[in-house]
């Protein structure tokens, strides 16, 4: 099905070819998108981005096993590959990183592995997150909060949730070999602190780095586009932009809500090819809602900075914050969240 | 006249034009006032316009490098940029025309991929020059440039013209694009 290299090629291929990549200075993003805006209409403009689907490999995953995942604020990093990471030291990790947690919140007092204080670590795999075969599996860690009595061994609630996952992922994964785990997106959601000391346990174990994953103005246009273009059986939210004004002394916020079904009939309008989104579609249906803007407040938008996005589907801040609302188009969202990342890797 | 050409004038003694046309006001007066501050032994004149074509009832010299600024921050700049492009000649972009990219260091902000700038300036065989116009250094550092080249087109530097210029900007780095 697939025609990639076979994990066992050489190394040294895998360095010429990203040598070449980087002498030309176009990664495959740049490539894709040079190749969408030639103008010459003989040859039919390739797709650009496929409209998220349900992937085969999520049919068979029942949709309660996610439905944690859903109505969360996540934030966003990047991850660089994990060296010798293995999903078989689940128990052991979990051991070590809740020793590391101890320490670091009773810095200074020596602490002895196998210690507990009120709180419990523990990693676990997320089966059915991946796009292709080749994308390794998601993984979660959690922090939870042990009760004090050891008579009642009931779970504690849960303080602090990150997860790691990789959806078709595999322009990351050709080029890397056999040692590494890849995984570039991270998602957290809990206090910030909490954040912080598993991504330095994470750093030092693994020789990863993680990176706040930023969503530009471009990227929140192109995803405003694609989750409208979902097909949506009921909208349970208004689709809602924010912009941001740059002005002085404080910048100003400007917010346009619009009825979900006018956004999605204004979108099957511009739409062209079915199952494809091209950038001129993202540029047209934007400059529409531009357009009525300023013929009705005689601003111009297009000045402005889009700094939030929020549909049905999920919703999406610029600071590199998400939360997905619906199930059916999870992997969809996560496959663009991860080619940012890798993006931002590269 | 609503159409800018380039020859339509007589040259000014030892004088030397550059018209910048952009949105951003203040970015593009800081940069005038930092390419008057160079050292140069032509008499230098910097015309900032928002969007042209020009107002025809100024006497305005002869213009001998037009630079379009793009902020990559805003769409509406590009837009801008577009616009006025139709109301300059086309012998114009015989190495008269630069294309100024701002912005681009914060890519968190960017509202136009890199790209698209690009390919504006492939399409109109123009230099296309990236630049931060906000931070210090790298002002200064383009203003030099800038009058370095405004003096070519104005034909001040003996043996170089502005075509000559123009073949010598021209960079192979992106093959895939040339073939428009």
């Amino acid at each position: 099905m697939d025609s990639y290299d076979a994990p066992e090629s050489t190394p040294r291929q895998c360095a010429s070819s990203r040598l070449k990549d980087y002498f030309i200075g176009a990664t495959p993003l740049q490539k894709r998108l040079e190749s969408v805006r030639k103008q010459t209409s003989f040859i039919p403009t390739p797709p650009r981005r496929k409209i998220p689907q349900c992937s085969p490999l999520q049919e068979d995953v029942d949709p309660q096993k996610f439905a944690f995942l859903l109505h969360k604020q996540w934030t966003l990093y990047s991850l660089t590959p994990l060296y010798k990471f293995s999903y078989t030291n689940f128990k052991e990790y979990s051991r070590l990183l809740n020793a590391f947690i101890a320490a670091e919140k009773q810095k200074g007092l020596a602490v002895e592995v196998g210690d507990d204080f009120n709180i419990k670590v523990i990693f676990s795999t997320l089966l059915g997150m991946k796009g292709t075969q080749r994308d390794p599996e998601a993984f979660l860690v959690q922090i939870l909060s042990k009760s004090q009595l050891p008579s009642e061994h009931r779970e504690g609630k849960v303080l602090w949730t990150g997860w790691f996952c990789c959806i078709f992922g595999d322009s990351l994964l050709e080029t890397v070999s056999e040692d590494f785990t890849c995984l570039p997106l991270f998602l957290a959601n809990g206090a910030e602190t909490n954040t912080a000391i598993i991504g330095t346990w994470f750093q030092k174990t693994f020789d990863c780095y993680f990176r706040p994953l930023a969503i530009n103005a471009f990227n929140l246009s192109w995803m405003a586009a694609m989750w409208t273009a979902c097909k949506m059986d009921h909208y349970m939210a208004t689709t809602e932009f924010l912009w941001s004004v740059p002005c002085s002394p404080q910048s100003l916020d400007i917010s346009y809500a619009i009825h979900p079904e006018d956004a999605k009939a204004l979108w099957d309008s511009v739409h062209k090819t079915p199952g494809e989104v091209t950038q001129e579609e993202v540029d047209l249906f934007m400059d529409c809602l531009y357009s009525h803007f300023h013929r009705h407040f005689k601003i111009h938008l297009s000045a402005t900075r889009l700094v939030r996005v929020s549909t049905s589907v999920a919703s999406a801040h610029t600071d590199g914050k998400i939360k997905i609302l619906c199930h059916k188009y999870l992997i969809g969202v996560l496959a663009y969240l991860t080619e940012l990342a890798i993006f931002q890797i590269e | 006249m609503s159409v800018l050409r380039p020859l339509d004038k007589l040259p000014g003694l030892n004088t030397a034009t550059i018209l910048l046309v952009g949105t951003e006001d203040a970015l593009l007066q800081q940069l005038a006032d930092a390419m008057l501050k160079e050292d140069c032994t032509s008499e230098l004149k910097v015309h900032l316009a928002k969007s042209l074509p020009l107002p025809s009832n100024v006497n305005r010299p002869r213009i001998d490098l037009i630079v379009f600024v793009v902020n990559l921050h805003s769409k509406h700049s590009l837009r801008n940029v577009e616009e006025s492009l139709h109301h300059v000649d086309a012998t114009f972009f015989l190495g008269k025309v630069s294309f100024l990219a701002t912005g681009a260091g914060r890519e968190s902000h960017c509202s136009i991929h890199r790209n698209t700038v690009v390919k504006l300036a492939r399409t109109y065989r123009s230099p296309l020059l990236f630049c931060d116009l906000e931070i210090g250094d790298f002002r200064v550092t383009m203003a030099q440039r800038l009058v370095r080249m405004l003096q070519i087109c104005a034909g001040h530097v003996p043996s170089v013209s502005a075509l000559n210029l123009l073949s010598l900007l021209q960079s192979s780095e992106n093959p895939s694009l040339e073939d428009l």
